[in-house]
């Protein structure tokens, strides 16, 4: 058995299932904290469930609690280590579907989606909710677009091959845009409100 | 080696001067705003007026002619206020015959935090009136990992204060308040991935105190609810980047509680915590000198010339060539 401390829940991966425990955080008082576990809990199961309906890889729900998902595991490699044009093109796709769903999946980073065959699996929807405006697609592109600069040497074409993968199973042009104008606007709107 | 380093990118104008060991020497004289938040124009009009001033007093202690170098701020910041210090630089540099290093202020915020506690490859929580961000070093480069969709933490902190009727600059209220508050009101938690974003929060809070939330509570729901979401993102950081230190550098790196709960995420994990003196965590001139005494030996020197301002100057943009 792995377990996987992430950033933000207990992963133990078993031979068939994997169960996500988001544990207390004691540097959060109990009140916000049991709020922000429970929550995300059951917005999470929920939303891997809606998410697989409208045709994109997740694993399937067997049990949820207060603070725990039990799932199927899927059994593949973690697309931090076979990173490819062809696989950003997926995500794409993938994501594309989402957006058009209303899906914001929240963290789509290599360490969320794992590779299965030709499939992509998208997990951690920890941080994911119901929209269908512009800027919170844009954003979840943004934070994809960002951890490829994080993690990889050639993310500019890697970041083209989505956006080719995006915009061919109909996500919106304007989504792509909003992301450069996020990236554009991270650097120093700040001052906007000091004047 | 011994370097002078000016700051001065926004409400600060410090002065600093240091060697490879130590700081020698650290003179400040803040632009402190009569009303409101801090106004560009007011904010350089205030450093031209005192920059001269300034660096005579630090001349009476440090000895002009044993300087090698002088460091400037060069971005980001307020376009009017970084004209005013790289003037001043330039005047010196020409003046001692010396060189002239442009430094990126985010950058220093992150060196001179290693330099004094030690720290070696941490992800840094850099968090300050303009700027809140995730950085770490990745190759050549640091790299933003998560910041700000919107406002700075500081300026978040500063806004609700103003609205409460405290004067600026509102942290250390806030951080005083809060220490007595009981209640714990929800606000809107917002954490994007690695992004997170204050001015919801900001707003919600201000309507929980016209709806006659005492002060204390509110400040206090704000500082865990606002803190609680920087500690996720860096502890996000640790966990994607498998590192195990953490640096809290910026003005708001003074805040007990934001210490005292990344100290506790850090002690869960198993990683440590580092957070430099207050004097050099919030802009200073300390920074500015010892990260421009740090890129000179390793080959840097910006011609005067080329010493123009960079008002959106990303820590990305410089290349690392030290460890
Ligand atoms: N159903 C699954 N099958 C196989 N592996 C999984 C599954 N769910 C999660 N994992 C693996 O466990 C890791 C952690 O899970 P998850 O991302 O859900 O936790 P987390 O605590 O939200 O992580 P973080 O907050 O750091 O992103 C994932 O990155 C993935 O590699
Ligand atoms: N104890 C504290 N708790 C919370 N905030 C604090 C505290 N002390 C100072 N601050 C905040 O720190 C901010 C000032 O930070 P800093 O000294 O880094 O200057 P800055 O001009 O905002 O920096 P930068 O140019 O790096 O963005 C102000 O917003 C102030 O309210
Ligand atoms: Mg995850």
């Amino acid at each position: 058995m792995k377990v996987y401390l992430g950033g933000e829940a207990e992963v133990r991966i078993l031979e068939d299932v994997v169960i996500k425990k988001r544990k207390p955080k004691r540097y959060r008082i109990k009140e916000l904290d049991d709020e922000l576990r429970f929550r995300r809990t059951r917005n999470e199961a929920k939303i891997i469930s809606q998410s697989r309906r409208v045709g994109v890889p997740t694993p399937i729900v067997l049990d949820i609690k207060n603070d725990t998902i039990v799932m199927e595991r899927i059994e593949g490699k973690p697309v931090k280590e076979c990173m490819s044009e062809e696989v950003s093109r997926e995500i794409g796709k993938y994501t594309a579907k989402l957006h058009r769903a209303g899906i914001i999946h929240g963290d789509i980073t290599p360490m969320n989606l794992i590779k299965k065959g030709d499939r992509i699996f998208f997990v951690d929807f920890g941080l994911a909710f119901y929209d269908n405006k512009i800027e919170p697609m844009g954003v979840d592109v943004h934070v994809y677009f960002e951890s490829l600069k994080a993690s990889f040497e050639n993310w500019e074409r890697l970041r083209d091959a989505f956006i080719e993968g995006y915009l061919a199973a109909g996500g919106n042009m304007g989504v792509i845009e909003r992301a450069r104008e996020i990236e554009e606007r991270g650097r120093y709107v700040e001052r906007v409100s000091m004047g | 080696m011994i370097a002078l380093g000016i700051e001065g990118t926004a409400w600060s104008l410090s002065v600093g001067v240091v060697d490879e060991k130590d700081v020698i020497a650290l003179l400040n004289d803040p632009y402190i705003p009569k009303e409101g938040g801090i106004h560009p124009r007011e904010a350089s009009q205030h450093h031209s007026e005192k920059i001269a001033p300034l660096l005579s007093r630090l001349f009476e202690t440090v000895d002009k002619n044993s300087i090698d170098l002088i460091a400037f701020s060069q971005g980001p910041g307020m376009g009017p206020c970084l004209r005013v210090i790289a003037t001043a630089a330039r005047l010196l540099a020409l003046k001692l015959k010396r060189p002239l290093v442009g430094v990126n202020h985010c950058l220093a915020h992150v060196e001179v935090g290693r330099w004094k506690t030690g720290a070696k490859k941490p992800v840094a929580l850099y968090v300050s009136g303009g700027n809140s961000q995730v950085i770490a070093r990745r190759g050549e480069r640091y790299r933003v990992f998560g910041e700000t969709l919107d406002i700075g933490i500081g300026n978040a902190l500063d806004k609700l204060a103003r609205h409460m009727g405290l004067k600026h600059p509102g942290g250390p209220k806030i951080e005083k308040l809060a220490e007595r508050g009981e209640k714990y009101y929800s606000l809107p938690y917002v954490v994007k991935g690695m992004d997170f974003s204050f001015s919801g929060m900001v707003t919600a809070a201000q309507k929980l105190y016209d709806s006659g939330i005492s002060m204390e509570n509110v400040a206090f729901s704000f500082q865990e609810t606002a803190f609680a979401m920087l500690t996720e993102v860096t502890e996000r950081a640790l966990a994607y980047l498998d590192l195990d230190e953490v640096l809290l550098v910026g003005g708001v790196a003074a805040n007990r509680r934001l210490q005292d709960m990344l100290k506790i995420m850090c002690q869960d994990r198993g990683a440590k915590f580092f957070v430099p003196p207050k004097e050099l965590a919030g802009d200073n001139g300390a920074m500015i000198a010892y990260t421009g005494l740090l890129m000179y030996k390793h080959g840097y020197e910006t011609p005067v010339e080329e010493s123009y301002v960079k008002p959106d100057f990303r820590i990305e943009d410089v290349i690392v060539n030290w460890d």
